[in-house]
Order: structure tokens, then C-alpha cells, then sequence
């Protein structure tokens, strides 16, 4: 589907002709960037350092899969961020939640900074120019060596935390809401058309009726105006959503979620959206529902929160609050998919920045280099995965 | 001039490699049953392969497209050199789209007339597979009017089947159903991909594929390195042949490649001699 709104045309089963990615009806899409190389659109995640991991951005269409640190904190926080680049693109939102009203997730949202990251750049860039190596000289016309994989572009935005956003952007975006305890309450009885869980059934029906009605997959070509549809489904998989894979070893139903992000998957590509969804995936004890979701899936990626573990004291982890680590990168519209060099990826969460960074062993500056000093570098190395990712996954501790 | 003389030798290896025991994949056989797999990696180009490679050469193919759109084989598939839509006007392709399909399925009302949904048991529950063989057969069995070669049924991916509340057994009776008809009956091929992991902990999937893996004439089994990612090696390709050998081709050994995948092709390459070694 991502490949035929390049077309223009937003129609399932016809031949997308082909057509160059940068025509003006395509370009109308706010908020959006195609990726020439595979004939995709791609939409920021809100965090600009994750859309350069993932290879440009989110593609439409597709889901991004969270897996949850162990509190959640993160996770919540990638969320929102999703959600407010959003409304800071002009597209419609749909917040689904079992957990909170999904009206105060959105009064949380983080406020985007707009003027003040041109500002930065141009100040560094200037200073830059004067810096000429008087002993390296070789050296100066090499790349600088960059330890985030993200530049910063007009894509993604930045956003600072300790502010919310503004109520006035807030109402001048279309969001639509789904509040589990709510729709139960207003819609006792359903049909159950399958055996899923039936929290996901009218999750399912609720997406699917705001896709047909506002015209996202394309049923009213008289709107000429075509805008895109965030989903963002918060702590799928956890007791409330009335499942039980999070509370037992054997739950009754292991396929509830497997099928409803398999019906999610065909109503996304069939509709102009994307979805984020949060999954407590430390709290699925069969790991075998995790493969199959992580195969249901096309975007995973894991955060690893260092808080309340031991890593919080490591010298190797001092200046990062967590580690971020990318199951999955989806190759859509090509026999290969972009995977970058590097695996180990950590994060970082300043007030008005939350970066994603190459992890690396911090310089042994200390005067005396005894063999102790040494011995706890070389353990936290070991702690570095050894180059395994996406793509491949070796063996675990091989020792050179 | 050493330079010279290692890209010559260079060259003669990958020759030597291309001639071996890929032929296999190039090859129309009748009757096989192919087992594609993949372990801790992305087997997918190879379906991608065999779909035009099979389309190229004549055959009517049926393909059960559950895990990806339609425009996603198209545009990969063009780059490959196969045009989609054109194969399916002309009736050489059947294809069924799952994601479409499930969706018609759950929110569309039923038509009073026509083949029923061979989706249908996400919406029924039960666990039969019985409406997606029919289609299979219905779809691959020749008219008076064809005049394609073999007829091949590809399925991309098993694994997904599962995963939509299908229990091993099920799968297992569709994929025997569908031998019978396909390759005893009207002597063609199946090529089916499932994804595996060696300690997985997804039982049911781990026994379909050991029993497909019994029942394949031919695995290709992709893995990615033991060693670890590496961005010129984006993989292993083992070719076990089993079963009866044709006269024509060699005895059967499995043999191990080293595989790394481009924009419109995939080179393979003998153990250790990619060119970011060499």
C-alpha cells in the first residue's frame, strides 16, 4: 500500500504506474517524506534519532512494535512523542488506551520546539568553520566521526518535556478517542465475529469505522485533501485489554493478539496510517507469542531501561539511561532493507532532547592503569553484544 | 599485477559456484516439494525468486500471499524483471492477497453467490483449512484453454497460519492435501516458507516444520551467520537435497554458500570468499 500512494492513487489491486516520487500530489501529504529508493512514504517517528536507525523514518502503512522497558517510563514517553509529532504535522490521531483516558494522554503531550534548534545549529556550524587542525592537518578533510547516526533535519522535530503542549494545537487537530472501559460501558453487546478477546474486536471495529468514514483508504476520492491517520495503542497485551498472556503461563487464548495484529496489519495497508503500539513484553512469560508478534510486526524495537538494575552503576552505562535494541526493520518494496553498522544503541533523555547514540566503551583515563582497572573494562565489554542485530543473530560470548 | 591474479582467481571461484548445485534452483523440476527456511534472518528474496523465476518459465503459479500486500511483491518483482498484473491478466498468476482477504472477511458482508472466502476461518473460529484448499485446487487445476506448463502452488508464509489460531495438525493436513493434488496429481511443484528458530520456544511451529522438512524433496535453508552481523555476508544459504535424486543432477549433498542480497539480485559466493575478505 505504501507503494501505490506513490502512485498517487489509493486503491488496492490496481497496477501503481510508475511515476516519479516527487509529484505534487504526493508532496501535499503533511508531514511526510518519500523515500525515492523504494517508492514508500516515510513518516517521522518523533524522535529524530530513531528515524535515522530505522532507515529514514516510519513507512506508511506499517506498525511499530514497542516492547516496554520494565516501568514503562520510556516506552510512554516514545509514545507521546509519536503522538505529538502528529498533531505537529496536521494528522488526525487516534489514541486507544485500556489504561488512562486517552483525553489526559493527549494533555500530556510534549511541547515542540520550533524556533530554537535552527538557532543551535547555525551558531555551531559558524564555529566550526574556524576551527583549522594545526598538528593533525592531514586529518581535516576527513569525515567527522559521529557518535548519534542522526541529523537533524526539518523532518523530525524536537520536543521538550517539561512543557505540554499548547490546548490551542491540541483542538485544532482531529483526534479520536478510544477509552476501553468506556466503549464497554456505552456498547454492552457485540457481535463476536471471532474468537479474539472482545476488547480487541471493538478495537478492530472502531478502527476500521474511523478509516472508512474519514476516507483513509480511499472511499471518497472527492476529498481532495488527503491527510494520514496516527494509531497509537497503548499496553496491548496487559490484563486490561481482558487478556491473560501477561498474568499466566498458560493462558487460554494465545492466539487473541496474534490474530488481531494480523487484522490491524491488513487494515493498515490498506488505509494512509501508522500505528505505534506498546506491548509489556517483560510481562509475556511464553515467548513463543512474542516470535509470532514480532513476526506479525514490521518495526520492533525493545528499550532496556537501566533504572533499578545494576547497570545503572556501570562506568560503561554512566552517561545513558537505557538501551535500545532494533528486532526488526521491515523490507518492504525491496529484496534488502537498510540496517545500520551498529547494534549497540543506547538512549539518552536530556529535557529537550532524547537521543539515540552508538554505544561505546568510555576512554581508561585514570593515571594508574593497574590490572584491576583494566579487568572492569574488559567485564563491561563484555557486556556489549558481540555486532549481533537484526539481520543476523550469532552466538553469544565469543571470545577473541 | 598481484592484483590481477587475485581478482582472476577471484572470478574462477564464482564461477565454479554458480555452475554447482545452484542449478538446482534454476531448474523446472515436476512434482518437488521445495521446504524454504529461514533461521534468525529474512528468507523472503527467495520467494521473491522463485515466483519469477517460475513465472519466467511458463508455469501457471498460484500464489497464497498471507504476510505481505500485493504491491509489495509487485514492485520486488519488477525489479526482478516480472510484471504482476500483466501475469494475472493473462491468467498465468493466481494470487491470493491475505491481508485483503482477511479484511473482506471480518468487515464486508458475504456475496449470495460465488466461492466462498478462503480466509473464512478467522471469522469462524474452528480449525479447518479446508475453504483455502479448495482454492488452491480450483485455481491450479487446468482448463481446456491453458496452456502453461506445471502448474506451482507458493506459499509465503506457513508460519503466519499458525499464528492465526491453526493448530499444527491443520496446517499439516492443508500442506498433504495440497501435495496430493498438486504434485502427485497434476505433476507440479510446491514451494512453502516457514520461518524457524534452533531454541525456539514456539513448539507448534518447531513440529511443522520438522515434519515439512521430512515430507521436502529440496530445503534451502537460510541463516544468518553464527559469527554475528556483518554487513557484506548478509547470510548462509545450506541446499539439502532429499529424496530420490533426478538422474541428471549430482548425489545429494548439502552444500553451504554465502549469500549477500542487492537491489535486483543476489550473489552467492563459496564459504570465506566474499570480497570483503578477500
Amino acid at each position: 500500500m505504501a507503494a501505490l500512494a506513490t502512485g498517487g492513487a489509493v486503491r488496492r489491486g490496481v497496477a501503481p504506474s510508475f511515476r516519479r516520487a516527487g509529484e505534487p500530489g504526493l508532496a501535499a501529504l503533511p508531514g511526510t517524506r518519500p523515500s525515492l529508493r523504494r517508492g514508500q512514504l516515510l513518516l517521522s517517528s518523533g524522535v529524530p534519532s530513531l528515524d535515522a536507525v530505522l532507515g529514514g523514518g516510519l513507512a506508511v502503512g506499517t506498525l511499530l512494535l514497542i516492547e516496554e522497558d520494565k516501568y514503562g517510563i520510556y516506552s510512554n514517553l516514545l509514545f507521546k512523542y509519536f503522538l505529538a509529532e502528529g498533531i505537529v504535522s496536521g494528522h488526525h490521531l487516534f489514541v486507544a488506551s485500556a489504561k488512562e483516558d486517552p483525553a489526559d494522554i493527549l494533555k500530556e503531550l510534549p511541547a515542540p520546539l520550533l524556533d530554537e534548534v535552527n538557532e543551535e545549529e547555525t551558531v555551531f556550524k559558524s564555529k566550526e568553520s574556524q576551527d583549522y587542525m594545526k598538528i593533525a592537518w592531514r586529518y581535516q578533510n576527513l569525515p567527522k566521526m559521529e557518535a548519534s547516526p542522526a541529523a537533524s533535519s526539518r523532518f523530525g522535530h524536537y520536543y521538550d518535556v517539561s512543557k505540554t503542549l499548547s490546548p490551542e494545537l491540541l483542538q485544532s487537530t482531529k483526534c479520536h478517542h478510544f477509552f476501553l472501559p468506556e466503549e464497554i460501558s456505552l456498547h454492552p453487546n457485540i457481535n463476536i465475529c471471532s474468537n479474539m478477546t472482545s476488547g480487541y474486536i471493538r478495537l478492530l471495529q472502531s478502527i476500521q469505522r474511523i478509516i472508512y468514514q474519514e476516507g483513509f483508504d480511499g472511499s471518497h476520492p472527492q476529498k481532495k485533501q488527503k491527510n494520514i491517520l496516527r494509531i497509537g495503542i497503548q499496553n496491548l497485551g496487559s490484563v486490561l485489554w481482558g487478556e491473560d498472556i501477561s498474568c499466566t503461563d498458560n493462558p487460554e487464548d494465545i492466539y487473541s493478539l496474534t490474530k488481531f495484529l494480523y487484522v490491524l496489519r491488513s487494515l493498515l495497508r490498506m488505509s494512509l496510517s501508522a500505528c505505534i503500539i506498546t506491548v509489556p513484553a517483560h510481562l509475556i512469560q511464553n515467548k513463543a507469542i512474542m516470535e509470532r508478534v514480532t513476526n506479525l510486526s514490521d518495526t520492533v524495537v525493545g528499550l532496556e531501561s537501566f533504572i533499578g538494575s545494576e547497570r545503572e552503576t556501570n562506568p560503561l552505562y554512566k552517561d545513558y539511561h537505557g538501551l535500545i535494541h532494533i528486532h526488526q526493520i521491515p523490507q518492504l518494496n525491496s529484496l534488502i532493507c537498510d540496517v545500520s553498522d551498529t547494534k549497540d544503541l543506547a538512549f539518552r533523555l536530556k529535557r529537550k532532547l532524547f537521543t539515540i547514540e552508538r554505544l561505546h566503551l568510555p576512554p581508561d583515563l585514570s593515571d594508574t592503569v593497574s590490572r584491576s582497572s583494566k579487568q572492569d573494562l574488559a567485564e563491561s565489554a563484555k557486556l556489549l553484544s558481540s555486532g549481533c542485530g537484526a539481520m543476523a543473530m550469532g552466538k553469544k560470548h565469543l571470545d577473541f | 599485477m598481484i592484483v590481477r591474479k587475485r581478482r582472476r582467481i577471484q572470478t574462477l571461484f564464482r564461477r565454479i559456484v554458480s555452475v554447482g548445485s545452484l542449478a538446482l534452483l534454476f531448474h523446472v523440476f515436476q512434482g518437488r516439494f521445495t521446504l524454504l527456511r529461514d533461521t534468525r534472518t529474512d528468507g523472503s528474496f527467495l520467494v521473491h525468486h522463485f515466483l519469477s523465476f517460475y513465472l519466467k518459465a511458463g508455469c501457471k503459479v498460484c500464489f497464497v500471499g498471507l504476510i505481505q500486500s500485493f504491491s509489495h511483491y509487485n514492485v520486488v518483482a519488477q525489479k526482478l524483471g516480472v510484471s504482476l498484473p500483466a501475469a494475472k491478466e493473462r491468467g498465468q498468476l493466481v494470487f491470493l492477497e491475505g491481508l485483503k482477504s482477511c479484511f473482506e472477511v471480518l468487515f464486508k458482508e458475504e456475496p449470495p453467490t460465488g466461492q466462498p472466502n478462503p480466509l473464512q476461518f478467522i471469522r469462524e473460529g474452528g480449525s479447518n483449512l479446508k475453504a483455502l484448499y479448495e482454492f488452491v485446487r480450483t485455481s491450479l487445476t487446468p482448463s481446456e484453454s491453458d496452456s502453461w506448463k506445471c502448474p506451482v502452488l507458493l506459499v509465503d508464509d506457513v508460519s503466519v497460519l499458525l499464528s492465526l489460531g491453526m493448530r499444527p495438525v491443520d496446517v499439516l493436513d492443508f500442506i498433504h492435501y495440497c501435495r496430493v493434488t498438486v504434485c502427485s496429481q497434476l505433476k507440479g511443484n510446491i514451494v512453502v516458507l516457514v520461518h524457524s528458530s534452533e531454541d525456539s520456544d514456539d513448539t507448534e511451529n518447531e513440529l511443522v516444520v520438522n515434519a515439512l522438512c521430512h515430507q521436502s524433496n529440496l530445503i534451502l535453508w537460510a541463516e544468518g551467520l553464527a559469527t554475528g552481523f556483518c554487513k557484506d555476508i548478509h547470510g548462509q544459504l545450506k541446499i539439502i537435497p532429499r529424496g530420490p535424486a533426478e538422474p541428471s543432477t549430482e548425489r545429494d549433498l548439502p552444500r553451504t554458500y554465502q549469500y549477500k542480497i542487492q537491489d535486483r539480485n543476489v550473489t552467492f559466493f563459496a564459504r570465506g570468499m566474499s570480497t570483503a575478505v578477500l
